[in-house]
């Protein structure tokens, strides 16, 4: 059926149509690509400094706002030295 | 659905999806849907240096709605085939639009 299917349950980055960047627990999903997502965390990149991390809990997001949800691995995140990952935000999607 | 026909012959390729946030992204083609989400495996992203953003993940859901291109390699791609299929395409949506004229104007 979808092709989100297997991603449930998973922990996944999701990026939004304005560039932020959101990690979850993938909860659900329907056919327009809207998603439930639980335990967010805002991952707030920036050039100055490390990676800012901001808990959300709870999301519900509405597909239009979707860019891409990338399914992780959780070994190789582990092993990402956020306080020292430097780099500009995400640009917003423009149509 | 020419298109969405003509991606699930790419299915198991290596291509390279550019998105309308300017992020690239390579990877081998796992899925496409009728929206033409698509879904990669084994990706990197093109330039990451300056986008570490997606170090961990190695597959990802692309939105069809923020696909600006999706770069294909030549020789996977029968250009006559595909010529001749788009034109296949159009005469048949011709065809229904003479028999529906109506429904052509609306």
């Amino acid at each position: 059926m979808s092709q989100l299917q297997p991603y449930v349950d998973r922990k996944v980055t999701v990026v939004m149509g304005d560039g932020r960047v959101v990690v979850g627990t993938l909860r659900g999903l329907d056919q327009t690509t809207n998603i439930i997502m639980q335990g967010c965390q805002e991952r707030v990149f920036s050039e100055d400094e490390g990676v800012e991390v901001v808990d959300l809990g709870l999301y519900l997001v509405r597909g239009d706002n979707i860019a891409l949800i990338g399914l992780m691995d959780e070994e190789a995140d582990a092993a990402i030295d956020l306080d020292n990952l430097k780099a500009a935000p995400l640009p917003a999607v423009r149509h | 659905m020419l298109f969405y026909s003509f991606f699930k012959t790419q299915v198991g390729q290596q291509v390279t999806v550019e998105l309308k946030n300017d992020l690239a992204i390579q990877g081998v083609l796992e899925s496409v849907d009728q929206f033409l989400n698509i879904k990669l495996r084994d990706i990197h992203v093109v330039d990451p240096e300056r986008y570490p953003h997606m170090l961990s993940i190695k597959n990802c859901f692309i939105r069809g709605s923020v696909v600006r291109y999706v770069q294909l390699s030549p020789s996977t791609v029968d250009t006559a085939l595909l010529q001749d299929a788009a034109r296949r395409e159009a005469q048949s949506t011709q065809q229904m639009n003479q028999a529906k004229p109506n429904v052509a104007q609306a």
